[in-house]
């Protein structure tokens, strides 16, 4: 194994976010307070999700899970397209790593993004609601395996996109309605059968419902569901990831 | 010739669309051989190298770096292998030195290689660039850093993808003592250009590939030996108006006062030829006999209908 190259790759991948910081961290954290702010103050009096929880409270998970599903999926196939599109893809591909550790190394840069992103927009929820942690690992397993799914979705459609409008179709028609429509502002028990069931086919719903259970302790399903369905689809999204690296598919023409 | 740096095996590429890049390519470059690799556009030679290189993956047979399968031994391959790129890569989010520094990562290596770095740097003329992003550098510079990236893991075998194309006189001689210097260091140099003065004065042995064949591969003194033309200039006293009979043929280039005639080493005496010329009342103030250079032969050989034979 070459672990100083998956390190090297993960460093770089860290440092390609990190170096436009207002734009990958700062401009998420923002997003989420300003919805923050006009969720709560225009839903909190007129809206109960859950008995005893104020809806505030309720929103805070959802809106930390979005970003980090957002940014995670964001920084691979942003990296990966540029990379594709300016050539320089090519000192990687030229390079003695693996398909595993091209993966590890893209996905785990992918994560921490997420995770500084789910802590900034936690961070800043403070200055409206504290909130303090009912299930720490709950929330931990969930904020690592759906930030990986989404670095690894990203992964996906950063190789597959020629172009950066295939990848934005990518992001706005796909991610975008899934992240929505997956009870971040709502319990799905608020709509209506069909919706309720059409939810519960929406991966993007697993997470955040898994998450909120380790946030606050409230969940529309068992977490255990939660889990066993966001790490099937984690299983799938990495495998497809591995198949993709390991037969060059528009990476090795 | 020494054990094999590079063995091409019956290397065999399609694209989409059924254009044939390669069909059942097949030689051997020895260990230390500083050898070129030629042909026109679209002969082949950039997807052999990519391939080598891991970047394209062949269609049939396989090509072996210091004896690791480039695709089955993927990790001694392309640590065996330095590749210059043709296309001027740059990477917008880091500078040279970090660039270097990933690179050097990427294969390995722990960050004692600095030492390295700082070494190629210096021969590069990269030194004050060093804190530069690369994408405010000029084409000769990102050339430079380019090729710094393909030596940071001291590659035994370097491939340079036309590394002087487009870039000025100056770049381009320090880029041959460079490369001189690789070579005498050990290092198996495999060279593509279109420059053939570059490849006649750096190259031992010469592949020339034609619509993704090899035309021929030979030590490149005996490819020119092979040749059997050479090329008599003359600066004429008037215009040019007619030529005789048994002349017209022979005529390589000509403008109104000059003509070059390309004579058969066997068949075309140039006493004769000037007999000719005298007899139909074409005199001339300067005269001289050119041996062919490898240009004349590479003409010779990837012109349609040329011999495209190959030696090994």
């Amino acid at each position: 194994m070459n672990r100083i190259g998956l390190y090297t790759l993960f460093r770089k991948e860290t440092l390609r976010f990190l170096r436009v910081a207002t734009q990958t961290l700062g401009t998420p954290i923002v997003t989420a307070l300003l919805y923050l702010l006009v969720f709560a103050y225009v839903m909190e009096e007129h809206v109960q999700v859950y008995e005893g929880v104020r809806y505030t409270v309720f929103l805070i998970p959802g809106l930390i899970m979005m970003s980090v599903i957002q940014n995670a999926f964001a920084n691979t196939s942003s990296s990966i397209i540029q990379s594709k599109m300016t050539g320089n893809v090519t000192f990687m591909l030229l390079a003695p790593l693996s398909a595993g550790e091209i993966f590890v190394g893209y996905v785990g840069a992918a994560v921490l993004r997420g995770l500084l992103v789910g802590l900034g927009v936690s961070l800043a929820g403070m200055l409206v609601v504290a909130v303090t942690p009912a299930h720490f690992l709950w929330m931990t397993a969930f904020v690592l395996m759906a930030s990986a799914l989404l670095g690894s979705l990203g992964l996906i459609a950063g190789v597959w996109a020629d172009k950066y409008e295939q990848l934005a179709g990518f992001q706005n028609f796909i991610i975008l309605p899934l992240s929505f429509l997956s009870g971040v502002f709502y319990s799905i028990h608020s709509l209506p059968a069909f919706w309720q069931q059409l939810s519960r086919f929406n991966p993007f719903f697993y997470m955040i419902d898994g998450f909120r259970f380790g946030l606050i302790g409230v969940s529309d399903v068992s977490p255990w569901l939660s889990l066993a369905i966001v790490g099937a689809f984690l299983v799938v999204t990495a495998g497809l990831c591995l198949h993709l690296l390991n037969t060059g598919y528009k990476l090795r023409n | 010739m020494t054990r094999p740096a590079v063995r091409i095996d019956a290397v065999d590429k399609r694209f989409p669309g059924g254009v044939h890049a390669l069909d059942s390519v097949s030689f051997e470059i020895g260990e230390g051989e500083f050898f070129g690799l030629l042909g026109p556009n679209g002969a082949g030679k950039s997807t052999l190298i990519s391939i080598a290189a891991g970047l394209t993956r062949a269609d049939r047979g396989r090509i072996e770096i210091l004896g690791h399968d480039v695709v089955g031994d993927f990790r001694r391959a392309r640590a065996s292998l330095g590749v210059v790129p043709q296309e001027l890569i740059i990477d917008p989010f880091f500078t040279v030195r970090e660039l270097l520094g990933l690179q050097s990562g990427y294969f390995g290596l722990p960050r004692g290689n600095r030492e390295w770095v700082d070494e190629l740097l210096t021969t590069l003329d990269l030194v004050d660039k060093a804190g530069a992003i690369t994408s405010t550098l000029s084409g000769g510079m990102k050339r430079r850093v380019l090729i710094a990236q393909a030596l940071v893991h001291r590659p035994p075998v370097v491939v340079l993808d036309e590394p002087t194309a487009g870039v000025d006189v100056e770049l381009r001689r320090l880029l041959w003592a460079f490369t001189k210097r690789l070579h005498a260091q050990g290092h198996t140099i495999v060279l593509t250009t279109h420059y053939l003065e570059e490849a006649e004065a750096l190259c031992g042995r010469i592949a020339i590939l034609r619509k993704g064949r090899l035309a021929t591969l030979e030590d490149k003194r005996e490819l020119l030996a092979r040749h059997p033309f050479r090329f008599l200039d003359l600066e004429l006293t008037a215009p040019l108006r007619q030529l005789p009979d048994g002349i017209v043929d022979l005529v390589d280039a000509h403008t109104d006062t000059s003509i070059s005639l390309r004579l058969h080493k066997k068949r075309d005496s140039i006493s004769g030829v000037l007999e000719t010329l005298r007899h139909a009342g074409i005199d001339f103030t300067d005269l001289s006999v050119r041996e062919p250079g490898l240009e004349d032969v590479f003409l010779e050989l990837t012109r349609d209908g040329g011999d495209g034979r190959a030696a090994s």
